[in-house]
Protein backbone atom coordinates (compact mmCIF):
# COMPACT_ATOMS: atom_id res chain seq x y z
CA UNK A 1 0.00 0.00 0.00
CA UNK A 2 1.67 3.21 -1.11
CA UNK A 3 1.23 6.55 0.58
CA UNK A 4 -0.78 8.11 -2.27
CA UNK A 5 -3.50 5.51 -1.92
CA UNK A 6 -4.20 6.42 1.68
CA UNK A 7 -7.03 8.90 1.49
CA UNK A 8 -7.68 9.17 5.20
CA UNK A 9 -5.14 8.45 7.92
CA UNK A 10 -6.03 8.42 11.59
CA UNK A 11 -3.10 8.32 13.96
CA UNK A 12 -3.28 7.55 17.69
CA UNK A 13 -6.61 9.26 18.26
CA UNK A 14 -7.82 9.90 21.81
CA UNK A 15 -11.30 11.30 22.53
CA UNK A 16 -13.06 11.79 25.86
CA UNK A 17 -16.72 12.40 26.60
CA UNK A 18 -17.24 14.18 29.89
CA UNK A 19 -14.25 12.55 31.56
CA UNK A 20 -14.84 9.10 30.08
CA UNK A 21 -12.36 7.96 27.47
CA UNK A 22 -14.34 6.77 24.47
CA UNK A 23 -11.46 6.39 22.02
CA UNK A 24 -8.08 5.34 23.41
CA UNK A 25 -5.49 5.56 20.70
CA UNK A 26 -7.10 4.35 17.49
CA UNK A 27 -5.00 4.35 14.32
CA UNK A 28 -6.40 3.33 10.98
CA UNK A 29 -6.10 4.20 7.33
CA UNK A 30 -8.65 4.31 4.54
CA UNK A 31 -7.50 3.35 1.07
CA UNK A 32 -8.88 5.25 -1.88
CA UNK A 33 -11.76 3.58 -3.68
CA UNK A 34 -12.32 0.87 -1.08
CA UNK A 35 -14.95 0.01 1.48
CA UNK A 36 -13.35 0.03 4.90
CA UNK A 37 -15.33 -1.15 7.88
CA UNK A 38 -15.04 -0.75 11.60
CA UNK A 39 -16.98 -3.33 13.56
CA UNK A 40 -17.48 -3.71 17.26
CA UNK A 41 -20.04 -3.84 20.05
CA UNK A 42 -22.09 -0.99 21.43
CA UNK A 43 -19.98 1.60 23.22
CA UNK A 44 -16.73 0.52 21.59
CA UNK A 45 -16.08 4.09 20.42
CA UNK A 46 -16.91 3.61 16.73
CA UNK A 47 -19.45 6.43 16.46
CA UNK A 48 -17.24 8.76 18.47
CA UNK A 49 -14.44 8.11 16.01
CA UNK A 50 -16.63 9.07 13.04
CA UNK A 51 -18.01 12.10 14.84
CA UNK A 52 -14.52 13.33 15.64
CA UNK A 53 -13.41 12.91 12.02
CA UNK A 54 -16.48 14.93 10.99
CA UNK A 55 -15.43 17.71 13.37
CA UNK A 56 -18.40 17.38 15.72
CA UNK A 57 -16.33 16.18 18.68
CA UNK A 58 -13.12 17.73 19.99
CA UNK A 59 -10.07 15.46 20.08
CA UNK A 60 -7.82 15.03 23.07
CA UNK A 61 -4.80 14.06 21.03
CA UNK A 62 -3.83 12.39 17.77
CA UNK A 63 -3.91 13.48 14.15
CA UNK A 64 -6.29 13.13 11.21
CA UNK A 65 -4.83 13.45 7.72
CA UNK A 66 -6.86 13.70 4.55
CA UNK A 67 -5.05 13.43 1.18
CA UNK A 68 -1.83 14.03 3.10
CA UNK A 69 -3.15 17.26 4.62
CA UNK A 70 -3.55 17.65 8.37
CA UNK A 71 -7.22 18.34 9.13
CA UNK A 72 -7.09 17.69 12.88
CA UNK A 73 -9.56 19.90 14.77
CA UNK A 74 -11.11 21.50 11.66
CA UNK A 75 -14.72 22.73 11.87
CA UNK A 76 -17.48 20.53 10.38
CA UNK A 77 -18.07 22.90 7.44
CA UNK A 78 -14.36 22.74 6.53
CA UNK A 79 -14.41 18.94 6.67
CA UNK A 80 -17.47 18.75 4.39
CA UNK A 81 -15.86 21.20 2.01
CA UNK A 82 -12.74 19.01 1.80
CA UNK A 83 -14.86 16.04 0.72
CA UNK A 84 -15.60 14.03 3.86
CA UNK A 85 -19.24 13.48 4.71
CA UNK A 86 -21.00 11.59 7.47
CA UNK A 87 -24.31 9.76 7.17
CA UNK A 88 -25.24 9.95 10.84
CA UNK A 89 -26.60 7.16 13.00
CA UNK A 90 -30.40 7.05 12.88
CA UNK A 91 -30.40 8.73 9.44
CA UNK A 92 -31.34 12.16 10.80
CA UNK A 93 -33.05 13.45 7.69
CA UNK A 94 -34.68 16.86 8.27
CA UNK A 95 -38.32 15.83 8.85
CA UNK A 96 -39.68 19.34 8.21
CA UNK A 97 -37.98 19.67 4.83
CA UNK A 98 -39.19 18.03 1.63
CA UNK A 99 -37.22 15.18 0.08
CA UNK A 100 -35.92 17.54 -2.59
CA UNK A 101 -34.92 20.14 -0.02
CA UNK A 102 -33.08 17.48 1.97
CA UNK A 103 -31.06 16.71 -1.14
CA UNK A 104 -30.42 20.39 -1.81
CA UNK A 105 -29.27 21.05 1.72
CA UNK A 106 -26.72 18.27 1.33
CA UNK A 107 -25.09 20.51 -1.28
CA UNK A 108 -25.27 23.56 0.98
CA UNK A 109 -21.64 24.57 0.41
CA UNK A 110 -21.75 24.10 -3.36
CA UNK A 111 -22.46 27.08 -5.55
CA UNK A 112 -22.74 25.30 -8.91
CA UNK A 113 -25.77 23.77 -10.60
CA UNK A 114 -27.32 20.81 -8.75
CA UNK A 115 -29.69 19.55 -11.47
CA UNK A 116 -27.43 16.74 -12.72
CA UNK A 117 -26.66 15.50 -9.23
CA UNK A 118 -30.31 15.45 -8.26
CA UNK A 119 -31.20 13.55 -11.44
CA UNK A 120 -28.41 11.06 -10.74
CA UNK A 121 -29.66 10.43 -7.21
CA UNK A 122 -33.24 10.02 -8.43
CA UNK A 123 -31.92 7.44 -10.90
CA UNK A 124 -30.22 5.54 -8.09
CA UNK A 125 -33.26 5.83 -5.82
CA UNK A 126 -36.43 6.17 -7.95
CA UNK A 127 -38.50 5.95 -4.76
CA UNK A 128 -37.16 9.34 -3.71
CA UNK A 129 -38.26 10.96 -6.95
CA UNK A 130 -41.81 9.70 -6.41
CA UNK A 131 -41.77 11.36 -3.00
CA UNK A 132 -39.87 14.47 -4.02
CA UNK A 133 -42.42 16.91 -2.57
CA UNK A 134 -43.22 14.91 0.53
CA UNK A 135 -41.89 15.94 3.91
CA UNK A 136 -38.96 13.69 4.76
CA UNK A 137 -40.55 12.92 8.13
CA UNK A 138 -43.28 10.94 6.36
CA UNK A 139 -40.84 8.49 4.70
CA UNK A 140 -40.32 4.93 5.90
CA UNK A 141 -37.07 3.98 7.61
CA UNK A 142 -35.56 2.47 4.47
CA UNK A 143 -36.53 5.47 2.36
CA UNK A 144 -35.05 7.80 4.96
CA UNK A 145 -31.80 5.86 4.76
CA UNK A 146 -31.79 6.26 0.98
CA UNK A 147 -32.41 9.96 1.44
CA UNK A 148 -29.63 10.27 4.02
CA UNK A 149 -27.21 8.61 1.60
CA UNK A 150 -28.46 10.72 -1.32
CA UNK A 151 -28.14 13.86 0.78
CA UNK A 152 -24.56 12.96 1.67
CA UNK A 153 -23.75 12.31 -2.01
CA UNK A 154 -24.96 15.78 -2.93
CA UNK A 155 -21.79 17.28 -1.42
CA UNK A 156 -19.80 15.21 -3.96
CA UNK A 157 -17.72 13.56 -1.25
CA UNK A 158 -14.46 11.69 -1.68
CA UNK A 159 -15.10 9.75 1.52
CA UNK A 160 -18.52 8.85 2.85
CA UNK A 161 -18.61 7.75 6.48
CA UNK A 162 -21.69 5.76 7.43
CA UNK A 163 -22.71 5.21 11.02
CA UNK A 164 -24.82 2.06 11.50
CA UNK A 165 -26.85 2.33 8.28
CA UNK A 166 -28.63 -0.98 8.99
CA UNK A 167 -29.77 0.03 12.47
CA UNK A 168 -33.47 -0.47 13.06
CA UNK A 169 -34.28 -1.61 9.53
CA UNK A 170 -36.04 -4.79 8.46
CA UNK A 171 -33.73 -7.56 7.13
CA UNK A 172 -35.03 -7.13 3.58
CA UNK A 173 -34.23 -3.41 3.71
CA UNK A 174 -30.78 -4.17 5.15
CA UNK A 175 -30.14 -6.10 1.97
CA UNK A 176 -31.07 -2.99 -0.05
CA UNK A 177 -28.75 -0.90 2.06
CA UNK A 178 -25.87 -3.25 1.22
CA UNK A 179 -26.60 -2.71 -2.45
CA UNK A 180 -26.74 1.04 -1.94
CA UNK A 181 -23.32 1.02 -0.27
CA UNK A 182 -21.90 -1.01 -3.15
CA UNK A 183 -23.46 1.34 -5.71
CA UNK A 184 -22.07 4.43 -4.00
CA UNK A 185 -18.67 2.79 -3.84
CA UNK A 186 -18.86 1.91 -7.55
CA UNK A 187 -19.46 5.59 -8.23
CA UNK A 188 -15.93 6.14 -6.96
CA UNK A 189 -16.73 7.18 -3.40
CA UNK A 190 -14.54 5.66 -0.69
CA UNK A 191 -16.59 4.28 2.21
CA UNK A 192 -15.81 4.14 5.90
CA UNK A 193 -18.56 1.98 7.34
CA UNK A 194 -19.25 1.54 11.02
CA UNK A 195 -21.51 -1.41 11.83
CA UNK A 196 -22.65 -3.65 14.63
CA UNK A 197 -23.91 -6.05 12.00
CA UNK A 198 -20.43 -7.53 11.50
CA UNK A 199 -21.57 -10.18 9.07
CA UNK A 200 -22.99 -7.63 6.65
CA UNK A 201 -20.11 -5.19 7.02
CA UNK A 202 -17.32 -7.75 6.52
CA UNK A 203 -19.01 -9.23 3.44
CA UNK A 204 -19.02 -5.77 1.87
CA UNK A 205 -15.66 -4.50 3.00
CA UNK A 206 -12.27 -4.73 1.34
CA UNK A 207 -10.60 -4.21 4.67
CA UNK A 208 -11.85 -4.21 8.24
CA UNK A 209 -10.94 -3.19 11.76
CA UNK A 210 -12.34 -4.60 14.98
CA UNK A 211 -12.89 -2.04 17.69
CA UNK A 212 -13.19 -2.93 21.39
CA UNK A 213 -13.58 -0.43 24.24
CA UNK A 214 -11.79 2.34 22.41
CA UNK A 215 -9.00 0.27 20.86
CA UNK A 216 -8.40 -1.52 17.57
CA UNK A 217 -7.89 -5.17 18.49
CA UNK A 218 -7.76 -6.82 15.06
CA UNK A 219 -7.55 -5.88 11.42
CA UNK A 220 -7.48 -7.61 8.09
CA UNK A 221 -9.29 -8.05 4.82
CA UNK A 222 -13.02 -8.74 4.97
CA UNK A 223 -12.53 -12.44 4.31
CA UNK A 224 -9.74 -12.80 6.84
CA UNK A 225 -11.89 -11.33 9.57
CA UNK A 226 -14.93 -13.37 8.53
CA UNK A 227 -12.85 -16.52 9.05
CA UNK A 228 -11.06 -15.36 12.17
CA UNK A 229 -12.00 -17.54 15.16
CA UNK A 230 -12.09 -14.73 17.72
CA UNK A 231 -14.14 -12.48 15.47
CA UNK A 232 -16.51 -15.35 14.76
CA UNK A 233 -16.94 -16.05 18.46
CA UNK A 234 -17.45 -12.45 19.46
CA UNK A 235 -19.40 -10.93 16.56
CA UNK A 236 -20.67 -13.59 14.20
CA UNK A 237 -21.88 -16.16 16.70
CA UNK A 238 -20.54 -19.08 14.68
CA UNK A 239 -17.68 -20.40 16.80
CA UNK A 240 -19.38 -23.61 17.93
CA UNK A 241 -20.15 -24.80 14.42
CA UNK A 242 -16.64 -25.96 13.64
CA UNK B 1 -71.84 51.50 21.04
CA UNK B 2 -72.71 52.80 17.61
CA UNK B 3 -71.37 51.07 14.50
CA UNK B 4 -68.98 53.93 13.72
CA UNK B 5 -67.53 53.94 17.25
CA UNK B 6 -67.10 50.21 16.96
CA UNK B 7 -65.29 50.55 13.62
CA UNK B 8 -63.12 53.27 15.08
CA UNK B 9 -62.06 51.03 17.96
CA UNK B 10 -61.66 48.02 15.71
CA UNK B 11 -59.29 50.01 13.52
CA UNK B 12 -57.24 51.09 16.52
CA UNK B 13 -57.17 47.47 17.66
CA UNK B 14 -56.00 46.18 14.29
CA UNK B 15 -53.25 48.78 14.29
CA UNK B 16 -52.09 47.91 17.81
CA UNK B 17 -52.30 44.25 16.85
CA UNK B 18 -50.02 44.87 13.86
CA UNK B 19 -47.31 46.30 16.08
CA UNK B 20 -47.77 43.37 18.50
CA UNK B 21 -47.51 40.93 15.61
CA UNK B 22 -44.16 42.34 14.47
CA UNK B 23 -42.73 41.92 17.97
CA UNK B 24 -44.30 38.49 18.43
CA UNK B 25 -42.51 37.26 15.29
CA UNK B 26 -39.19 37.99 17.04
CA UNK B 27 -40.16 35.78 20.01
CA UNK B 28 -41.42 32.98 17.84
CA UNK B 29 -38.41 32.91 15.50
CA UNK B 30 -35.84 32.81 18.28
CA UNK B 31 -37.86 30.12 19.99
CA UNK B 32 -38.04 28.15 16.76
CA UNK B 33 -34.26 28.10 16.38
CA UNK B 34 -32.91 28.11 19.94
CA UNK B 35 -35.92 26.87 21.95
CA UNK B 36 -35.37 30.00 24.02
CA UNK B 37 -37.84 32.64 25.18
CA UNK B 38 -35.82 35.76 24.48
CA UNK B 39 -36.96 37.82 27.45
CA UNK B 40 -34.75 40.69 26.31
CA UNK B 41 -36.82 41.11 23.15
CA UNK B 42 -39.26 43.58 24.74
CA UNK B 43 -36.31 45.64 25.92
CA UNK B 44 -34.74 45.65 22.47
CA UNK B 45 -38.07 47.08 21.35
CA UNK B 46 -37.89 49.73 24.10
CA UNK B 47 -34.28 50.63 23.17
CA UNK B 48 -35.36 51.08 19.55
CA UNK B 49 -37.69 53.76 20.93
CA UNK B 50 -34.78 55.62 22.54
CA UNK B 51 -32.64 55.21 19.42
CA UNK B 52 -35.41 56.92 17.47
CA UNK B 53 -35.54 59.80 19.94
CA UNK B 54 -31.80 60.41 19.57
CA UNK B 55 -31.69 59.87 15.82
CA UNK B 56 -34.59 62.24 15.20
CA UNK B 57 -32.96 64.92 17.36
CA UNK B 58 -30.32 65.40 14.71
CA UNK B 59 -31.57 63.82 11.50
CA UNK B 60 -34.63 63.86 9.24
CA UNK B 61 -36.88 60.78 9.57
CA UNK B 62 -35.84 59.36 6.18
CA UNK B 63 -32.32 58.83 7.54
CA UNK B 64 -33.30 58.27 11.17
CA UNK B 65 -35.46 55.21 10.45
CA UNK B 66 -32.75 53.14 8.67
CA UNK B 67 -30.23 54.12 11.36
CA UNK B 68 -32.62 53.04 14.13
CA UNK B 69 -33.13 49.69 12.35
CA UNK B 70 -29.40 49.10 12.00
CA UNK B 71 -28.55 50.06 15.59
CA UNK B 72 -31.39 47.88 16.92
CA UNK B 73 -30.15 44.94 14.83
CA UNK B 74 -26.64 45.44 16.23
CA UNK B 75 -28.03 45.46 19.77
CA UNK B 76 -30.04 42.27 19.16
CA UNK B 77 -27.10 40.38 17.64
CA UNK B 78 -24.80 41.65 20.40
CA UNK B 79 -27.12 40.29 23.11
CA UNK B 80 -27.11 36.92 21.35
CA UNK B 81 -23.30 36.85 21.11
CA UNK B 82 -22.72 37.93 24.73
CA UNK B 83 -25.59 36.35 26.66
CA UNK B 84 -26.70 33.28 24.65
CA UNK B 85 -23.87 32.02 22.43
CA UNK B 86 -21.52 31.07 25.30
CA UNK B 87 -24.35 28.93 26.72
CA UNK B 88 -25.07 27.02 23.51
CA UNK B 89 -24.34 23.62 25.04
CA UNK B 90 -25.58 24.49 28.53
CA UNK B 91 -28.94 23.23 29.83
CA UNK B 92 -31.90 25.24 28.53
CA UNK B 93 -32.66 26.66 31.96
CA UNK B 94 -29.29 28.45 32.09
CA UNK B 95 -29.83 30.29 28.83
CA UNK B 96 -33.34 31.24 29.94
CA UNK B 97 -31.96 32.76 33.15
CA UNK B 98 -29.36 34.56 31.05
CA UNK B 99 -32.20 36.00 28.95
CA UNK B 100 -33.96 37.31 32.05
CA UNK B 101 -30.63 38.81 33.16
CA UNK B 102 -30.13 40.48 29.79
CA UNK B 103 -33.62 41.96 30.03
CA UNK B 104 -33.01 43.52 33.45
CA UNK B 105 -29.55 44.68 32.43
CA UNK B 106 -30.93 46.64 29.47
CA UNK B 107 -33.79 48.10 31.53
CA UNK B 108 -31.49 49.29 34.28
CA UNK B 109 -28.85 50.51 31.89
CA UNK B 110 -31.54 52.55 30.16
CA UNK B 111 -32.74 53.94 33.50
CA UNK B 112 -29.16 54.87 34.39
CA UNK B 113 -28.41 56.46 31.03
CA UNK B 114 -31.72 58.10 30.16
CA UNK B 115 -33.41 58.39 33.63
CA UNK B 116 -36.79 56.84 34.32
CA UNK B 117 -38.70 59.96 33.30
CA UNK B 118 -40.77 59.55 30.15
CA UNK B 119 -39.21 61.10 27.08
CA UNK B 120 -41.29 62.52 24.29
CA UNK B 121 -41.28 60.37 21.20
CA UNK B 122 -40.56 62.41 18.07
CA UNK B 123 -43.37 62.95 15.60
CA UNK B 124 -42.97 61.91 12.04
CA UNK B 125 -45.31 64.50 10.46
CA UNK B 126 -46.64 62.39 7.59
CA UNK B 127 -47.43 59.43 9.86
CA UNK B 128 -49.57 61.66 12.05
CA UNK B 129 -51.68 63.07 9.24
CA UNK B 130 -55.35 62.46 9.92
CA UNK B 131 -57.48 60.65 7.38
CA UNK B 132 -61.25 60.39 7.32
CA UNK B 133 -63.22 57.47 5.95
CA UNK B 134 -66.88 58.23 6.40
CA UNK B 135 -67.36 58.55 10.12
CA UNK B 136 -64.05 56.85 10.97
CA UNK B 137 -60.99 59.00 11.32
CA UNK B 138 -57.45 58.02 12.22
CA UNK B 139 -53.85 59.00 11.62
CA UNK B 140 -51.93 57.47 8.73
CA UNK B 141 -49.86 55.28 11.05
CA UNK B 142 -53.04 53.49 12.13
CA UNK B 143 -53.73 52.51 8.53
CA UNK B 144 -50.12 51.74 7.63
CA UNK B 145 -49.35 49.45 10.59
CA UNK B 146 -51.54 46.46 9.68
CA UNK B 147 -50.65 46.70 5.98
CA UNK B 148 -46.92 46.88 6.70
CA UNK B 149 -47.23 44.00 9.16
CA UNK B 150 -48.89 41.78 6.58
CA UNK B 151 -46.36 42.71 3.89
CA UNK B 152 -43.37 42.09 6.15
CA UNK B 153 -44.69 38.77 7.43
CA UNK B 154 -45.55 37.51 3.94
CA UNK B 155 -42.05 38.52 2.80
CA UNK B 156 -40.53 36.74 5.79
CA UNK B 157 -42.51 33.55 5.17
CA UNK B 158 -41.38 33.60 1.52
CA UNK B 159 -37.77 34.02 2.65
CA UNK B 160 -38.02 31.09 5.06
CA UNK B 161 -39.76 28.78 2.61
CA UNK B 162 -37.94 29.61 -0.60
CA UNK B 163 -34.41 30.86 0.08
CA UNK B 164 -31.27 28.92 0.87
CA UNK B 165 -30.87 30.76 4.19
CA UNK B 166 -34.51 29.98 5.01
CA UNK B 167 -33.90 26.31 4.30
CA UNK B 168 -30.86 26.41 6.58
CA UNK B 169 -32.96 28.06 9.30
CA UNK B 170 -35.58 25.31 9.08
CA UNK B 171 -32.85 22.66 9.20
CA UNK B 172 -31.10 24.25 12.19
CA UNK B 173 -34.42 24.57 14.03
CA UNK B 174 -34.82 20.78 13.89
CA UNK B 175 -31.30 19.45 14.30
CA UNK B 176 -28.18 21.50 15.11
CA UNK B 177 -25.75 18.66 14.68
CA UNK B 178 -26.96 17.31 11.35
CA UNK B 179 -27.18 20.90 10.06
CA UNK B 180 -23.49 21.23 10.90
CA UNK B 181 -22.77 18.04 8.99
CA UNK B 182 -24.27 19.70 5.90
CA UNK B 183 -21.67 22.45 6.24
CA UNK B 184 -24.10 25.00 7.72
CA UNK B 185 -22.49 27.42 10.16
CA UNK B 186 -25.18 27.42 12.82
CA UNK B 187 -23.92 30.57 14.53
CA UNK B 188 -24.40 32.50 11.33
CA UNK B 189 -27.95 31.19 10.98
CA UNK B 190 -28.72 32.09 14.61
CA UNK B 191 -27.30 35.60 14.14
CA UNK B 192 -29.47 35.99 11.04
CA UNK B 193 -32.52 35.05 13.10
CA UNK B 194 -31.70 37.80 15.59
CA UNK B 195 -31.15 40.26 12.73
CA UNK B 196 -34.68 39.64 11.45
CA UNK B 197 -36.24 39.63 14.93
CA UNK B 198 -34.56 42.90 15.91
CA UNK B 199 -35.37 44.55 12.59
CA UNK B 200 -39.06 43.75 13.01
CA UNK B 201 -38.89 44.97 16.63
CA UNK B 202 -37.45 48.28 15.38
CA UNK B 203 -40.24 48.71 12.83
CA UNK B 204 -42.82 47.66 15.43
CA UNK B 205 -41.37 50.16 17.89
CA UNK B 206 -41.64 53.06 15.44
CA UNK B 207 -45.27 52.19 14.69
CA UNK B 208 -46.16 51.59 18.35
CA UNK B 209 -44.49 54.63 19.89
CA UNK B 210 -45.71 57.03 17.21
CA UNK B 211 -49.16 56.33 18.65
CA UNK B 212 -48.02 56.39 22.29
CA UNK B 213 -45.95 59.62 22.24
CA UNK B 214 -43.47 58.74 25.03
CA UNK B 215 -40.83 56.16 26.01
CA UNK B 216 -39.58 55.07 29.44
CA UNK B 217 -37.06 52.31 30.27
CA UNK B 218 -40.03 50.10 31.19
CA UNK B 219 -42.03 50.73 28.04
CA UNK B 220 -40.90 47.40 26.65
CA UNK B 221 -41.92 45.20 29.56
CA UNK B 222 -45.67 44.96 29.20
CA UNK B 223 -45.83 45.02 25.38
CA UNK B 224 -43.01 42.43 25.42
CA UNK B 225 -44.99 40.11 27.69
CA UNK B 226 -48.16 40.60 25.67
CA UNK B 227 -46.35 39.78 22.44
CA UNK B 228 -44.95 36.69 24.10
CA UNK B 229 -48.54 35.69 24.92
CA UNK B 230 -49.45 36.44 21.28
CA UNK B 231 -46.69 34.09 20.13
CA UNK B 232 -47.89 31.36 22.52
CA UNK B 233 -51.50 31.86 21.43
CA UNK B 234 -50.53 31.48 17.78
CA UNK B 235 -48.33 28.47 18.57
CA UNK B 236 -44.77 29.37 19.47
CA UNK B 237 -42.40 28.63 16.61
CA UNK B 238 -45.01 29.47 13.97
CA UNK B 239 -44.73 32.81 12.17
CA UNK B 240 -48.30 32.96 10.81
CA UNK B 241 -49.35 32.02 14.34
CA UNK B 242 -47.49 34.98 15.82
CA UNK B 243 -49.16 37.34 13.35
CA UNK B 244 -52.64 36.00 14.08
CA UNK B 245 -51.92 36.01 17.83
CA UNK B 246 -50.66 39.60 17.70
CA UNK B 247 -53.74 40.84 15.89
CA UNK B 248 -56.07 38.86 18.16
CA UNK B 249 -54.59 40.32 21.33
CA UNK B 250 -54.44 43.85 19.95
CA UNK B 251 -58.07 43.79 18.87
CA UNK B 252 -59.41 42.15 22.06
CA UNK B 253 -57.47 44.54 24.26
CA UNK B 254 -58.72 47.64 22.45
CA UNK B 255 -62.32 46.44 22.41
CA UNK B 256 -62.18 45.71 26.15
CA UNK B 257 -60.96 49.24 26.75
CA UNK B 258 -63.73 50.57 24.51
CA UNK B 259 -66.35 48.68 26.50
CA UNK B 260 -65.13 50.36 29.66
CA UNK B 261 -63.09 47.46 31.06
CA UNK B 262 -59.71 49.15 30.63
CA UNK B 263 -58.71 48.00 34.12
CA UNK B 264 -58.98 44.40 32.95
CA UNK B 265 -57.40 44.67 29.52
CA UNK B 266 -53.95 43.55 30.70
CA UNK B 267 -55.42 40.90 32.95
CA UNK B 268 -57.35 39.55 29.98
CA UNK B 269 -54.11 38.92 28.06
CA UNK B 270 -52.64 36.86 30.86
CA UNK B 271 -55.85 34.98 31.57
CA UNK B 272 -55.74 34.10 27.88
CA UNK B 273 -52.17 32.81 28.37
CA UNK B 274 -53.30 30.55 31.20
CA UNK B 275 -56.26 29.26 29.21
CA UNK B 276 -54.10 28.53 26.15
CA UNK B 277 -51.47 26.74 28.23
CA UNK B 278 -54.15 24.67 29.97
CA UNK B 279 -56.25 23.67 26.99
CA UNK B 280 -54.09 24.03 23.90
CA UNK B 281 -50.42 24.39 24.86
CA UNK B 282 -49.32 24.16 21.22
CA UNK B 283 -51.41 27.21 20.34
CA UNK B 284 -53.41 27.70 17.17
CA UNK B 285 -50.73 26.73 14.64
CA UNK B 286 -48.00 25.21 16.83
CA UNK B 287 -46.03 22.07 16.10
CA UNK B 288 -47.53 18.99 17.65
CA UNK B 289 -44.22 17.83 19.01
CA UNK B 290 -42.45 20.61 20.88
CA UNK B 291 -39.49 18.57 22.06
CA UNK B 292 -36.35 18.46 19.95
CA UNK B 293 -35.96 15.20 18.10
Amino acid sequence: MTMENKLLEINDLHVSYGGIKAVKGISLSVTKGQIITLIGANGAGKSTLLRSIAGLVKLESGTIKFCGEDITGAAPNVIVDKGITLVPEGRRVFPNLTVLENLKIGAYLRKDNLEDDIRRIYQLFPRLEERSWQMAGTLSGGEQQMLAVGRAMMSRPKVMMMDEPSLGLAPIIVHDIMNIIRTVNNEGVTILLVEQNANLALKLAHYGYVCETGNITREGTGDELLNDETVKAAYLGKARKK
Amino acid sequence: MSISTFLQHALTGVSLGGAYALIAIGYTMVYGILRLINFAHGDIFMMAGYFMIFAMAALPWQIAIPIVCIVTIILGVLIEKVAYKPLRTAPRMSIMISAIGASYLIQNLATYLFTALPRAYPEIPFLKRIFNFGSVSASLVTFITPILTILLSVGLIQLINHSKMGMAMRAVSKDFETAQLMGIKINRVISFTFVIGSFLAAIGSILYFTDRMSVTPFSGTLPGLKCFVAAVLGGIGSIPGAVVGGFAIGICETLLVACGYSTFSDAFTFILLIIVLLFRPTGLFGEKNIDKV
